[in-house]
């Protein structure tokens, strides 16, 4: 399975829709710097509105996803992590240390937009 | 009418059979959505800890009842090489494979009740209970 990756502009986007397995989890994660690579992005925000669970293996993905992009040059902004995920993360003890994140892709992308200006 | 469901895992598709079984029960019992998640990632973090460690392994899943309370009760049990020191593998932060996993301290923090028997070259049996409100 394979998550599809959208470009505007210099960006990135990103909805995730579908039930994560750890395959697609890690196909997920070469895709997206695949594209950066290709498409000479600057900014990427992956929306995890419709993402229902996040367990550790799927938020260190995710989280390296964040760390590898810098790596490459591009910011990434996680949005609309739902309330339900965002406390057993935290009951789990898991910190997306210095992720940024938004409410939904609309400040996103603002959010990018303010990070690639500042 | 008690509901079990037992799925094998012996591969990453079984994690996430597991966790859909489980989260189609919790909703089935009337948990809300965060408790539904906590229920989900429990199992999740469970049946890959069977994968990783065991290799394979069983997830059960089934409603319990007592003194009036219902409950969603989770077993994992596999016959893989058992934990050396139950009392290290509790602690925040401990880990053998390289902090893939969140450990079963997150767990024990996700359930209300949590109990693992394990005995080494033999396996390990955890159990996990999340209680209605």
């Amino acid at each position: 399975m394979r998550i599809p990756i959208l470009k505007l502009h210099d960006y990135l986007l990103i909805s995730v829709q579908v039930e994560l397995d750890d395959q697609t989890a890690l196909q997920f994660q070469e895709d997206v710097l695949e594209k950066i690579h290709q498409e000479g992005s600057r900014g990427v925000v992956i929306d995890l509105t419709s993402v229902e669970m996040i367990d550790s293996f799927i938020a260190k993905v995710l989280g390296d996803v964040v760390d590898m992009s810098n790596l490459m040059g591009a910011k990434v902004v996680l949005t609309g992590i739902q309330p339900a995920v965002a406390i057993t993360l935290i009951d789990m003890g898991i910190v997306l240390d210095e992720v940024p994140t938004a409410l939904d892709l609309e400040q996103g992308l603002e959010r990018l937009q303010l990070e690639l200006e500042g | 009418m008690q509901v079990q469901t037992h799925v094998d895992i012996h591969s990453e598709w079984g994690i996430v059979a597991a966790r859909q079984a489980g989260r189609k029960l919790a909703r089935e019992i009337g948990f809300g959505s965060v408790d539904q998640a906590r229920i989900t990632t429990a199992i999740s973090e469970l049946a890959r800890n069977i994968y990783l460690y065991a290799n394979k392994g069983q997830i059960q899943i089934e409603e319990v009842t007592s003194s009036g309370k219902r409950g969603v009760k989770i077993i994992a049990v596999d016959e893989g090489p058992g934990i050396k020191d139950l009392r290290r593998v509790m602690e925040d932060g401990f880990t053998t494979s390289g902090g893939l996993g969140a450990g079963l301290p997150g767990v024990k923090r996700l359930m209300d009740d949590f109990n693992i028997d394990s005995e080494l070259d033999a396996g390990t049996s955890i159990t996990a209970i999340k209680w209605l409100r």
